[in-house]
């Protein structure tokens, strides 16, 4: 037992040395992980800062004034054009110029007099619907607050339900709040997975694998002595991008650290494991790295990391049980911004200790079977 | 085309330092000027660290000098190396084949390289073929071949063509000495056509033949000069001496090793051959001197042995149990196929406790198989295999712990430094804090690694990463010590420095097994087998062995001469017996 | 002209060398033929950017036929499955528990207070995914306003009502501007990640050294990279066309040969990159994790596949000018969605020429014949 764990301690110090020595490799373990929550903290949203739109006014009323007046003064929308014929409403969208072409017809006050429901017609850039989405919804809330001025002022009969909005965890409903938590998954994964294929490959293509069996060390020794340090550096990583998180971005933590990092660990000893599981199959470096990343794309497309988990198909989200990234996005944002506890995510970490422990003996099993 | 006039080689005044990681500066040419005429065969010969690679490297306008002029064919290598390696033909020490292509591939693409005609590659691969061996493995991956075989095609591959020069980086390391004759024959073909060969050896027997011979030590040139003139060196200071009987030769040889008059010694033929100091008379009688002999002398008046000088002292470590003459190693009618291919072929072998067992065999013999199998790195087929009793493979992971192993191509952790590296294998094996720090010092001071401690692995000269390796091997005091073509590339000296400690490991009742391509270092073993084809050919002692070879009057047959015979005869046999049925 | 015979010999020898490696490793023809086929299958079929269906908790406090009526409204909505709970603290303790999007809380007074002064509703999102609540938010918008108008009691005013369409994609389905960030995606993969190894390949197995030392000139070592890589790249874009076109029935409304050319422009700046990464690190470890930061998470993150452009602050949108993935993906979305429109095509080719050009000639450079 003791002669056991100074050999896997031995193999520990072996791999972090190795990892760790080289300053470069030092760079492209720690820098990557930081810029990329920097970049994707801010990069990475679905709200718009500004929707540059352009205009076809053709009542110049009173009425299209105030409605222009009220959608320059939001501070999000951007008048790029003022457009006098409706031929130029497609070169401003092909363009790219405008994001919306708002167009104001002709009698458009004299409805709105009357007391008529009067359209406004919008063209919206459709090439990424999700943003025209965003646009338009934008505009949606611009024109509710001019109608209800609009009935103040002209009277009419005030609404009789009033929506209350209210969002919880995340009151201004910022996308970064959703981003930076969920990196702390993602990155790590790819990371460590890759770290952990490729190490074993390194080995195998340099010729110090064999080395290695013929020392004591057991099949199981040598899963552990390449598995820990892998999860460490992991580790590292997410504290990493965790202190960006609460130090550059602010996002206030509502959890426990102690339920947050428990989670951490499982999901690593799952990513490991999977790159251990590569790594047995893959016979050079090349290969240990493009069947991780073959592996590791699924898994990340289908997490909710991008797109919402809900609208996969039915089979899929049944399919993904084995993907450890979806049970990490989940613990991460829920311990980061709901403050939810171990009761809460037992739904996660029952699955992610399967998926370790599944990996891991899988890993194991295929070792042995690949040494004789 | 320059004129035939002008020499094919002209350095002046060249230098070439190298940076560590570690930051300090190594020089490892150090204001090097000759020049070598057109025609003939010349060699390069010095210790591990000489600066051999760096020299043929500038040479081949791979690197580029910090100072002076390096001229090639008339070409200033500085100012346009690429018309250089349009006209010359290089054979790098480590050649990289491509190991997803197959043998055929590999030869072919060097081919459409130096852009040789499809006629003249029909005649070319049809004599590259056979003098390789490689014939029956054209559509094999070279990445399943054996080491010595990569050696043989890398080889091929860079004499697809005949140049105007031809550079060789150790051409003959790895290399049996049945395809060496035929290498050499090639070489020597080569020259007669007018080719100007340089190449480099750490081996001296190889050098004898050459028309000159630049001797390099520390990256200094000591002397250029024809391979008799060097041999004059040593003239009068040889001697061989018999032992007297009961004594095993090799601790004859430790023994004048051990005397401060003799400066080198090394069995031969049931004998020992050793050279003295000027003027002293130690034992045996008076033996014609021989080029190895002359450089001896000259690297010894240099002081060029410091490094790696013949005499390392050897510690006698206590003995590991003292019941010589059991059992430790017991294989029998061993088999292992890959696919259709039988590697190993009924091996049946005895080793006992001390002994020095050798394994010898052409390449691709099945010695790395046998090996890699002994060690569990490799099911068996067929047969049984026991290790101290049990069989590796099925036993316990701590069967191992006493088990050492060094890998026939350098196998320890690159980036790590000499010092981690050693610490790592001293953990693996259990060892705790304190033996981790004694052994480290051991290591240190017995394999003179002490400055390179700080240094990463894979940037040490090459025999000190053998060194390296032993080391690492021995951190735990192995019983069996497995040794895969431990000398293969290493100096006269180191060599001799490793069979020292390996006469002392067994001494202490360490088992040592191990594969050689030299057949003179069969001397040392207590018994060798000789394999060919997967199969046992013969096994017993060196004098057992060497009584096989045919009687030739006038000298005593050496190892090599029994190899020969005994490898030569089993083949025409089997190619008597079976027509000549191409391998899988 | 022998000497342009040698060349071309040497060239195609070298091609035909690094192809057949290609073709032996089947981790080159995973990435080649497997990714491509895996990434159209998850976008097409797996992920949505839309979210379909949000699960709502409804507290009901008034219990009136009134709320009856308005929850009733939500359970028609399509886009929303109602829960029905007895009280504020179980809709709390289901939100926690992940089991509900939303929380819909209508007032003990909401029947008494409407035909007073008007009552409110409220809905709580869970904020810990943004986008998703604000999305549910819009969606809420609509039976509320579906309940509003089936109830006779309430008058219509005058008020203006948005009337949208979206250019370019009227099904608003994602696939429309996803399958041109597809294959953009597929080649930055192809091109550069794999060939981000496969020079360092060379130089860790030094297979180099004896090559060097030939008439073979470095152009000509690159070329043999290039053309082996390129075929595959153009393997997986033809794949994804073909599924745009077959599959998803995407549109192309501009020209199939400005389609063909932008597409190979990119992929040589992919190539590029991958070369020149690998010739400049000769580490396999090191190049791969530079490909990796360099040009997938870019072209995933930051090129306005999925994150539009438009969202991020001044400073990451500079950095996006600087990657070759943004104006790919800006070209190809205007070729499928929008057409030949000259300004966008031109500038967007002419930049990426532009930075293949450099990349190449980069590449040259760094690709001496010399060791160490």
């Amino acid at each position: 037992m003791r002669a056991s764990l100074i050999r896997i301690l031995a193999l520990i110090r072996k791999e972090f040395l190795a990892v760790l020595k080289d300053p470069r490799s030092r760079f492209i373990i720690f820098l990557p992980p930081l810029l990329q929550c920097l970049i994707f903290g801010y990069a990475a949203s679905f709200d718009l800062n500004t929707v540059p739109y352009a205009v076809l006014d053709q009542d110049h009323s009173a009425a299209s004034v105030a409605l222009l007046a009220r959608l320059d003064g939001s501070g999000v929308f951007e008048r790029r054009a003022n457009l006098t014929r409706a031929q130029d409403i497609a070169l401003s969208i092909d363009s790219g110029r405008a994001l919306l072409v708002i167009q104001i017809d002709q009698d458009f006050e004299r409805n709105l007099l009357s007391g008529r429901a009067t359209p406004l017609e919008v063209i919206a850039d459709g090439r990424n619907s999700n943003t025209a989405g965003t646009a338009l919804g934008y505009l949606g809330s611009v024109v509710q607050g001019f109608n209800s001025d609009w009935i103040d002022e002209h009277g009419g009969t005030p609404p009789v339900v009033r929506v209350v909005n209210r969002a919880w965890y995340n009151p201004n409903l910022d996308s970064r709040w959703t981003m930076i938590p969920s990196l702390i998954g993602t990155l790590t994964m790819m990371g460590t997975m890759m770290l952990t294929a490729l190490s074993v490959a390194r080995e195998r293509e340099q010729g110090t694998f064999d080395q290695l069996l013929v020392t004591p060390f057991r099949p199981s020794e040598i899963m552990a002595g390449k598995a820990i340090p892998n999860i460490a550096i992991g580790l590292g990583q997410a504290t990493t991008i965790l202190l960006v998180a609460q130090v550059w971005f602010r996002i206030p933590f509502a959890g426990s650290f102690a339920v947050l990092y428990a989670g951490l660990c499982l999901f690593l000893m799952a990513a490991v494991g999977l790159g251990l599981f590569v790594s047995s199959i893959a016979k050079t470096m090349q290969q240990a790295m493009l069947y991780a990343f073959l592996l590791a794309m699924p898994f990340v497309l289908l997490s909710g990391f991008t797109t919402p988990f809900s609208s996969m198909p039915d089979v899929l989200q049944t399919a993904m049980v084995i993907n450890p990234l979806r049970y990490a996005l989940d613990i991460t944002k829920r311990v980061y911004l709901e403050g939810a506890g171990f009761d809460n995510l037992l739904s996660d970490f029952i699955p992610l200790f399967a998926i370790g422990l599944l990996t891991l003996s899988g890993a194991a099993w295929l070792f042995r079977k690949r040494l004789t | 085309m320059t004129p035939a006039s002008t020499p094919a080689l002209q350095l002046d005044r060249v230098r070439k330092s190298f940076r560590r990681e570690t930051g300090e500066s190594v020089l490892a040419l150090d204001d090097i000027s000759f020049s070598l005429r057109r025609g003939g065969l010349a060699a390069v010969v010095g210790p591990d660290g000489a600066g051999k690679t760096t020299l043929i490297r500038l040479l081949a306008g791979l690197v580029r000098t910090d100072g002076g002029i390096v001229d090639v064919l008339g070409i200033d290598a500085a100012v346009d190396p690429q018309a250089i390696q349009s006209r010359i033909s290089y054979m790098p020490q480590q050649f990289g084949l491509y190991e997803d292509l197959t043998v055929r591939e590999n030869l072919d693409l060097y081919a459409d390289m130096h852009g040789i005609t499809v006629d003249e590659r029909r005649r070319q691969y049809a004599r590259l073929m056979s003098m390789t061996g490689l014939d029956p493995f054209q559509r094999r991956l070279a990445g399943q071949l054996s080491g010595g075989m990569k050696q043989k095609l890398g080889l091929a591959c860079t004499l697809v063509r005949s140049p105007e020069l031809l550079l060789l980086d150790e051409p003959t390391v790895g290399v049996d000495p049945l395809s060496r004759r035929e290498l050499w024959e090639i070489i020597r073909q080569l020259i007669k056509e007018g080719l100007t060969v340089l190449l480099s050896s750490s081996d001296p027997d190889e050098a004898e033949t050459c028309d000159s011979v630049l001797v390099l030590s520390g990256g200094k040139k000591l002397m250029l000069a024809s391979p008799a003139e060097i041999s004059r060196l040593a003239l009068g200071r040889t001697f061989v001496a018999t032992p007297p009987d009961g004594m095993r030769l090799r601790d004859l040889e430790a023994r004048l090793l051990a005397d401060p008059r003799v400066i080198d010694a090394v069995p031969e033929s049931g004998q020992v051959r050793l050279v003295t100091r000027e003027g002293c008379v130690v034992a045996g009688r008076p033996a014609p001197e021989r080029f190895e002999d002359g450089f001896v002398v000259l690297l010894h008046r240099a002081g060029g042995d410091s490094e790696a000088g013949p005499r390392t002292l050897t510690q006698q470590e206590p003995p590991i149990r003292d019941s010589a003459g059991e059992t430790v190693i017991e294989v029998h009618d061993l088999v292992r196929r890959f696919g259709k291919f039988v590697a190993v072929n009924g091996a049946s072998f005895v080793v006992k406790r001390g002994e020095i067992f050798g394994l010898l065999g052409p390449n691709g013999a099945g010695k790395t198989t046998t090996f890699r199998m002994l060690c569990g790195l490799l099911p068996a087929s067929a047969g049984t295999l026991k290790i101290a009793g049990v069989d590796v493979r099925r036993a316990r992971a701590s069967a191992r712990q006493h088990l050492g192993y060094v890998a026939q191509k350098f196998s320890l952790y690159g980036q790590l430094t000499v010092g981690e590296n050693l610490a790592f294998f001293a953990r693996a094996y259990g060892l705790d804090a304190n033996q981790t720090r004694a052994r480290i010092a051991w290591a240190l001071q017995q394999f003179q690694l002490e400055p390179y401690l700080r240094l990463p692995s894979a940037q040490l000269p090459g025999g000190f990463k053998q060194r390296l390796a032993m080391a690492a091997a021995l951190m735990h005091r192995p019983e069996i010590l497995f040794l895969d073509e431990p000398t293969s590339g290493a100096d006269p000296f180191a060599r001799r420095a490793f069979w020292q400690r390996i006469t002392t490991l067994a001494n202490g009742g360490v088992t040592v097994i191990v594969t050689t391509h030299f057949m003179a270092e069969a001397e040392y073993c207590d018994r060798a087998l000789i394999l060919d084809d997967g199969k046992v050919l013969a096994q017993g002692t060196p004098a057992q062995l060497r009584a096989l070879a045919p009687v030739q009057p006038g000298r005593t047959a050496t190892m090599e001469d029994a190899f020969i015979a005994i490898v030569e005869g089993s083949r025409s046999d089997s190619a008597r017996k079976s027509a000549p049925s191409a391998a899988a | 002209m022998g000497n342009w015979q040698a060349k071309w010999r040497r060239i195609w020898a070298l091609t035909r060398k690094e192809s057949r490696q290609v073709l032996r490793d089947p981790s080159s023809v995973a990435i080649g033929i497997v990714f491509p086929l895996m990434m159209i299958l998850l976008f097409g079929y797996g992920i949505s950017l839309d979210v379909t269906r949000v699960t709502v908790a409804v507290v009901d406090n008034d219990a009136s036929s009134d709320s009856a009526a308005l929850v009733g409204a939500f359970r028609l909505s399509p886009n929303f499955v109602v829960r029905t709970t007895r009280s504020m603290s179980e809709a709390t303790g289901l939100m926690l528990d992940r089991q509900v999007d939303g929380i819909l809380q209508i007032p003990s007074d909401f029947d008494r207070r409407r035909h007073a002064d008007g009552a409110d509703v409220q809905i709580i999102v869970n904020g810990s995914d943004a986008n998703q609540a604000r999305i549910m938010q819009a969606y809420a918008a609509g039976p509320v306003a579906a309940w509003s108008a089936a109830d006779p009691s309430v008058a219509s005013s005058g008020a203006v009502m948005v009337v949208d369409r979206l250019w370019f994609n009227e099904a608003d389905d994602s696939h429309y501007f996803l399958v041109p960030g597809l294959i953009v995606l597929v080649m930055t993969i192809i091109g550069a990640f794999l060939t981000a190894m496969v020079v360092a390949r060379e130089w860790e197995r030094g297979t180099l050294e004896a090559l060097f030392v030939t008439p073979m000139r470095p152009g000509e070592f690159l070329v043999s990279k290039f053309i082996p890589y390129f075929a595959l790249g153009m393997i997986g874009f033809a794949l994804c066309f073909l599924a745009g076109k077959f599959l998803f029935h995407v549109p192309l409304r501009g020209s199939m040969l400005l389609l063909c050319l932008a597409s190979i422009v990119y992929l040589v700046v992919a190539l590029g990159i991958g070369l020149l990464v690998s010739t400049l690190v000769k580490s396999q470890f090191l190049a791969s994790q530079l490909a990796m930061l360099l040009t997938f998470l870019p072209a995933m993150m930051l090129s306005g596949f999925i994150y539009d452009l438009r969202s991020m602050p001044v400073v990451i949108r500079g950095i996006t000018y600087a990657l070759p993935a943004r104006y790919a993906v800006t070209l190809l979305q205007t070729l499928y969605l929008a057409g030949d429109v000259d300004g966008v095509i031109w500038l967007n080719t002419g930049v990426l020429a532009l930075m293949a050009a450099l990349l190449i000639l980069a590449t040259r450079l760094a690709t001496r014949k010399r060791l160490a």
